[in-house]
């Protein structure tokens, strides 16, 4: 009785998670000024399953607190209170507080502070009920800013300058603007959040294709909005263009020139029109009408340009796939089979290939089928466990939220690429230092706002997160616009931790990649967020035991970008497979630089023993791998076989002796542990197509161990 | 040790000239020996490990394990797939020899004349037909099976 209860109070909270995922979701379309019924009716849903399930549980806390969250929802859905900037903030925040009650309510976490929870719901009643400005909030400091905005409510204090009935604006951007990376569609977009537009675009000046220079801004927009606000809010719109384009706003009533061809015609929105000049362009030789380009946002959503559109709903809220919930045992379970199977097929192969029967005989064309059905079979299991990103980039942007407001830092995050797909396994693992790296970009590669201003740049910052496939790997990007790698303090702070020597002479490149070293830590005041001295090291070390890779890259004043390249699963690893001894062994191709042959030149023997090879006028230690492993009792001559350079995850090389290099493939990772126990020098085993285990290395206990005095005791079995 | 139980099966084997048992319960499977792969840095009784239908096998030289001269495996070298703790490892012996029905009570205490480290992975001794066969315990014979014993 008491375990189904539990099972599905499990399910509730599973399905919690979902809820709150989705809410957040459509809280930030809401904050992109997607204010559209649909969005804000899916987040009155969320709420209202959340509290209904809470109810059934007799979650007392939570109920309460989603029941003042729904009654606000409830209030919007009707239209009876607006859906302003403000509101959505308060509504983010209120969702966090939601999500703390949710997990609280698991035991996941102690119960939610009171007055924090109470402020949100004093704030959420205020606004249920209040057309005035609200009483001040509890003494909560952190509430004051959800509602400076509210001002506008009090019609009795705005400022003198009669209401007027609209605004016409006309906004010709230069090419600068566009070459800043601002977007006209996002500009409509935030003038829509004002009230009713009506857009007109002008292409008259736009020259033939011959004569067109594809980065001039050629064309003019006349909008007209039509809402009483402040002349000066329509200018703030423009705050960070002003000076890349002509802008004229002049009230509605009195303008002049009338443009009654433009208002016929309904604006037309190409879907995510890419190229601003040539979208319009071709409208004007088609003769079209008014085309209106909207230049592709970040979002995947067409922007919504005139009128916040119908069109535009349908969009995002594509066609949700039927899902069935699987237990995961039972997609492991197939995920292994279908491994065997891929090995099995792969020694049958080669079997047949063996027994000499020609490769057109009936069976040699059945095996060749075979092969294809296995790794589509292979491929379709691996998108099973293979899921988007999302759930990851989904907690971000709360991060993102209380990482800004404790570094005082006005932060925007744009994500694209959340359908990105990668095995479950690397999802899971993506979050932490996903979270690390986007709080080190924003406590030490943005700038305040002040500061910011002072560079020229706008008070906010923008953090990108983006997720990509390339060539069979994930990869993702954290870029920041802010003031980028200071490398002479860098450089200064690895010379005084000891990192570097003091005449070393490093490229750009090499001092961006120091912040990757252990130890190394550049917050000079050691704040909350980041800055405990475990930094980018983690990070790095986290990655590249998921067999990643990670790259910096920075432009003073302009940012850093981060990269990271993961593989997409865990289950097989791309390896070169070499031969030392006898054995065939695989080395993880993640970890290799490159391969050569050492000359009997290179090589040198520090204090006569330890034999290092040089290596682009560096030495490298060099690892005699059959020696180190005890597959021969004497080490062999370096000249006689390929020296493989490797990079360990503490960044430093090596060079591995062995006898040849075979080729490169991949292979399904099999434990040793499972059935035995870990074996130093040795990261797991996997099957070849001959049947037989070969080893995959451990490149990083190999060089360790090489380090700690070559080859230890223990003899080798057999 | 002298639980009243009825007969059990065990699964008799050997090693150079002497006989072994074990449970027949705890063998998944005999098959024939085939080239392992050599691991480093593991104790002179690991063979190393085969691929057994895509599972990673680890071949343990059970004559070496019980300080018997090491095995140099031939083609006629049985392997007894066995299960222990939850792991399945793979047992090199000479051949595997006999089924027997055997009463708990037939089985003698392990004479005083063995040394401990044998005595620590043979629970008992029955003779049948005047041949000594020893009772195997195979949970000691994974090392670290051995480490958490000690």
């Amino acid at each position: 009785m008491d375990d189904a209860f539990e099972a599905i109070k499990a399910t509730f909270f599973q399905e919690c998670d979902e809820l709150l995922a989705d809410l957040e979701s459509k809280l930030l379309l809401l904050e992109q000024g997607q204010t559209d019924g649909e969005t804000i009716n899916a987040v009155f849903r969320a709420v209202h399953s959340v509290k209904g399930g809470a109810g059934a549980f007799g979650l007392e806390a939570l109920v309460r607190f989603a029941h003042v969250f729904e009654t606000l929802m409830d209030e919007l859905r009707a239209g009876r209170k607006p859906c302003d900037p403000a509101t959505v903030k308060t509504l983010l925040r209120a969702s966090d507080v939601l999500a703390d009650h949710v997990q609280a309510a698991q035991g996941l976490v102690p119960p939610v502070e009171e007055t924090r929870s109470a402020a949100l719901v004093a704030e959420m009643e205020t606004l249920t009920h209040g057309g005035a400005a609200p009483t001040a909030p509890l003494d909560d400091d952190e509430d004051d800013f959800g509602f400076t905005p509210l001002a506008i409510d009090l019609p009795g204090i705005a400022p003198a300058p009669e209401p007027a009935a609209g605004w016409r604006i006309v906004f010709r951007p230069h090419g600068r603007m566009y070459a800043n990376a601002n977007e006209t569609g996002l500009l409509l977009r935030e003038l829509g959040r004002l009230g009713p537009t009506t857009v007109a675009l002008d292409e008259t000046d736009l020259p033939p294709l011959d004569a067109l220079a594809p980065e001039d801004g050629c064309l003019t927009w006349t909008i007209d909005l039509s809402a009483p606000v402040d002349e000066a809010e329509v200018r703030e719109v423009f705050d960070f263009v002003e000076t890349d384009c002509d802008l004229a706003i002049t009230p509605l009533g009195d303008a002049p020139a009338e443009f009654p061809a433009f208002d016929d015609e309904p604006a037309v929105v190409p879907p995510g029109g890419d190229d601003l000049d040539i979208a319009a362009l071709l409208a004007k030789a088609a003769a079209a009408p008014i085309a209106e380009p909207a230049p592709a946002p970040v979002s995947e959503a067409p922007a919504p340009v005139s009128a916040p559109a119908p069109a535009v709903q349908a969009a995002p809220t594509a066609a949700a796939p039927v899902t069935i919930r699987v237990d995961l045992d039972r997609v492991d379970r197939l995920i292994n089979a279908v491994g065997e199977l891929v090995i099995q097929q792969a020694m049958l192969s080669q079997r047949v290939l063996e027994s000499g029967l020609a490769r057109s005989s009936g069976v040699a064309l059945g095996l060749e089928d075979l092969e294809l059905l296995t790794r589509e079979i292979q491929d379709s299991v691996m998108a099973i466990r293979a899921q988007p990103v999302k759930s990851v980039f989904q907690r971000m942007p709360r991060l993102v939220r209380e990482v800004a407001d404790m570094t005082g830092k006005a932060v925007r995050l744009v994500t694209s690429g959340e359908e990105t797909e990668v095995d479950k396994t690397v999802v899971e693992r993506l979050a932490e230092p996903i979270t690390h790296m986007l709080r080190n970009a924003i406590d030490h590669g943005l700038e305040t706002p002040e500061e910011r201003q002072a560079a020229g740049k706008t008070a906010e910052g923008t953090v990108r997160l983006a997720a990509l496939h390339r060539s069979g790997r994930i990869v993702i990007e954290i870029a920041d616009d802010g003031k980028g790698i200071n490398r002479e303090r860098v450089r200064q702070i690895a010379l005084d931790k000891g990192l570097i020597a003091p005449d070393a002479a490093l490229t750009d490149d090499q001092i961006d990649n120091l912040i990757f070293l252990p130890g190394f830590s550049t917050a000079s005041v050691v704040s909350d967020i980041s800055g405990r001295g475990v930094g980018m090291d983690v990070v790095k070390r986290s990655i590249q035991a998921l067999g990643g890779r990670i790259s910096i890259s920075s432009v003073p004043g302009k940012g850093s970008t981060f990269t990271l390249s993961l593989p997409l699963t865990l289950a097989v690893l791309d390896g070169m497979v070499v031969a030392a001894a006898g054995q065939t062994l695989i080395a993880p191709l993640p970890a290799i630089v490159e391969s050569l042959t050492p000359q009997a030149g290179d090589i040198h023997h520090v204090g006569g023993v330890d034999p290092v090879i040089r290596f682009r006028d560096a030495f490298v230690p060099l690892v005699d791998v059959a020696w180190g492993m005890g597959f021969s009792d004497t080490p062999m001559d370096p000249t006689q076989g390929i020296a493989v350079i490797v990079e360990t995850e503490s960044g430093q090389r090596a060079a591995l002796l062995f006898d040849a290099i075979q080729g490169q493939r991949q292979v399904v990772i099999k434990s040793l542990e499972s059935n035995y126990q870990q074996v130093e020098g040795v990261a797991a085993a996997t099957i070849l197509g001959d049947g037989r285990v070969a080893l995959i290395l451990d490149i990083d206990t190999l060089v360790a161990l090489r380090r700690a005095g070559g080859r230890p005791d223990l003899k080798l079995a057999s | 040790m002298t639980e009243a139980l009825d007969t059990r099966e065990l699964i008799a084997f050997r090693i150079g000239a002497q006989e072994f048992c074990v449970d027949i319960m705890s063998v998944r499977e005999i098959r024939g020996w085939t080239p392992a792969t050599p691991l480093p840095r593991t104790p002179g009784y690991m063979k190393g490990v085969i691929n057994l239908r895509g599972t990673v096998l680890p071949i343990i030289d059970l004559g070496a394990r019980f300080g018997l001269p090491t095995t140099e495996p031939t083609a006629r070298h049985v392997i007894m797939v066995a299960h222990i703790g939850g792991r399945t490892v793979g047992l090199l012996v000479d051949a595997v020899s006999d089924i027997l029905q055997m009463s708990e009570a037939q089985v003698q205490p392990t004479p005083d004349v063995a040394s401990d480290h044998v005595k620590s992975f043979v629970k008992g001794i029955f003779s049948i037909d005047g041949r000594m066969i020893s009772l195997i315990e195979l949970d000691h014979i994974l090392p670290q099976a051995e480490a958490e014993a000690a």
